[in-house]
């Protein structure tokens, strides 16, 4: 949570040392790849960790998030298409929250049942799922990786969501503009995935209300405590502006000791 | 020592990169099966294998973003674009993406890919065909530009290339393809960053990269015969890193300089040039810098004009005769 919070200040102890932002975050030690922000942009990149993978022989999936709003994109197509023609242990999964920015889904894709039903076109398999039922987002995400372990096969996989906040915080009319403010109040009141999984778990006795509220506490503790920690750490210096450009300079190898790699005079 | 041809130049480097390298893979449109479109891969699907020499859809944002995501991961893609131009198409994948990630993830992640083909006009393919790239390329910390004009230098650069641990852009040229010039059989490497003075001169520095460095020769040749100008050719061979270091020294020789490009000249490679000279070298210019570039338009398909509108030796020779 600290580097993620401090990420977010643009601070030194970012996870990106304060160079990525919000859009931009990464953890390759914990097997994240990013956080991309061009919408889209990062379902190649996917397509290429689970060639990577398939190509080294190693046993993995690579699952790549995208939103109702990247369907639309050109390389999402071509990146589905040479998935399932090379046989590569991608999962594509569609964040389907309706709202592409300020543009509804309905306003911005064709589609029959679902935005998954597209794999048909590029002989994938595909499912959908409602994201409010954690057990189910659960058991389709399993099958999914089972198929890229065992048959090494592409899936897309759509979930319904919601975002109760704006597409960024300069999203002014997320609320009572482009939709309305009794829509959020009902998803809140009536699919929240984390509320329906807790009284399903107080009603299954697995859960009380007190723990719950412990658990609340904490993570809200958490965050502001990373809160504290972001405040407190220190912006990058200006000599790191330059650096993590190239490796060879940083690692001030031979190669990067040759030739000019910047131009600030 | 052996003349090969240009193309063959690059297909040994591969074939020594792949033989030395498991992670080497080489992707494009036709570079498998077909024997690439330029044959600069023939004979490599059929020796390596699937695994190695892999054909790819028509789709260069997504095979150029899946490369660069293998590479991500440790692997050395070698990427043809089938013309730079089409570069285009994967704009987004190479800037953003090959460009950016190792800097937004604060070091944690390389690209070590190399994305290679030609970019060159001349051919009287069109406008959409022609594109010249490297200024664009340039302009982009976190990329690097590599435009060889010989086979000796394409051998060992590109070997460098697929070495380097940052994403490397290689400009190569179809008009050179086919001619040949001499390599060596033994092993070899050139670094990124390092101009080679392709001719000795005291007069004037012509500063140039990928093919205008034969034209500029040419220049040379032309100004001792006809002139008794002593010119200087410098290849810049790599344009980020650009050894301004070798440049300079040139310019602080011959108190002259023009520099010549097959790209259009607004915001060009020499427009940086003669950006850096005159910041760095003022005092010992004898006169302005120079610049020669494509004559700024589209290509034009039109073949007798188009092999007017990029940089020929007699333009050279004018331009370096107001000066000298």
């Amino acid at each position: 949570m600290n580097e993620c919070m401090a990420e977010l200040f643009g601070k030194a102890t970012g996870c990106s040392k304060g160079k990525g932002g919000s859009m931009h975050f990464f953890a390759p030690d914990k097997n994240f790849w990013g956080g991309h922000g061009i919408v889209g942009g990062q379902t190649p990149l996917g397509l290429g960790i689970a060639f990577a993978l398939k190509y080294k022989g190693l046993a993995g999936a690579c699952l790549c998030f995208l939103g109702d709003g990247a369907v639309n994109q050109g390389c999402f197509h071509e990146s589905l298409n040479m998935a399932s023609l090379w046989d590569l242990p991608v999962i594509y999964i569609i964040e389907n929250n309706q709202y592409s920015m300020g543009t509804s889904l309905e306003r911005s894709s064709a589609f029959r049942s679902c935005l998954a039903e597209r794999a048909e076109g590029y002989a994938i398999d595909w499912d959908h799922c409602n994201g409010e039922d954690l057990y189910e987002v659960r058991a389709k995400t399993h099958t999914a990786l089972e198929r890229a372990h065992r048959q090494s096969r592409p899936t897309l996989l759509e979930i319904n969501t919601y975002r109760y906040y704006g597409h960024s915080v300069a999203d002014s009319k997320h609320k009572g503009g482009y939709r309305n403010a009794e829509e959020i109040e009902q998803y809140k009141q009536n699919h929240d995935p984390i509320r329906l999984w807790k009284a399903r778990l107080v009603s299954e006795g697995v859960l009380t209300e007190e723990q719950y509220d412990e658990l609340d506490q904490a993570a809200r503790a958490e965050a502001e405590e990373s809160v504290k920690f972001a405040e407190e750490s220190p912006l990058p210096s200006e000599a790191s502006i330059t650096e993590d450009v190239y490796f060879e300079v940083d690692r001030n190898t031979e190669a990067g000791r040759t030739g000019r790699h910047f131009f600030n005079y | 020592m052996p003349k090969i041809p240009y193309r063959v130049a690059l297909r040994q480097a591969f074939a020594e990169e792949i033989e030395r390298d498991e992670n080497v893979v080489l992707l494009g449109e036709e570079v498998a099966e077909y024997d690439g479109a330029y044959k600069v891969t023939e004979g490599l699907w059929k020796k390596y294998g699937d695994k190695r020499v892999v054909d790819t859809p028509i789709s260069e944002a997504g095979f150029i973003g899946m490369g660069i995501g293998a590479s991500m991961l440790g692997l050395r893609p070698v990427m043809e674009l089938m013309f730079w131009s089409f570069a285009y198409v994967a704009w987004d994948q190479i800037i953003n993406n090959a460009g950016c990630i190792r800097y937004m993830s604060g070091g944690l992640i390389n690209c070590p890919i190399v994305i290679r083909g030609p970019a060159n006009g001349g051919t009287n393919v069109g406008a959409t065909h022609s594109h010249t790239p490297e200024n664009f390329l340039a302009n982009t910390p976190g990329l690097k530009v590599v435009c060889p004009a010989t086979a000796y230098d394409a051998k060992g650069l590109m070997k460098t290339a697929i070495r380097d641990n940052d994403p490397v852009m290689f400009l190569e040229n179809t008009l050179l393809y086919g001619e040949e010039w001499e390599v060596p059989v033994e092993e070899y490497l050139i670094p990124l960053g390092r101009a080679d003075v392709k001719k000795q001169g005291r007069h004037v520095s012509l500063i140039a990269y990928g093919r205008a460095v034969l034209t500029a020769l040419k220049a040379a040749e032309l100004l001792a015969a006809e002139h008794d100008i002593d010119a200087e050719v410098i290849d810049l061979r790599s344009i980020r890193p650009l050894d301004d270091a070798a440049l300079l020294a040139s310019v602080r020789k011959t108190h002259r300089a023009v520099v010549i490009e097959e790209n259009k000249p607004f915001c060009g490679v020499g427009a940086q040039i003669a950006a850096i000279i005159n910041e760095q070298a003022f005092d010992d210019l004898d006169a302005p810098v120079l610049r020669l570039s494509a004559i700024d338009a589209p290509a034009i398909y039109s073949p007798k004009l188009e092999a007017r509108q990029l940089p020929r030796p007699i333009d050279i020779v004018e331009k370096v005769r107001t000066i000298c």
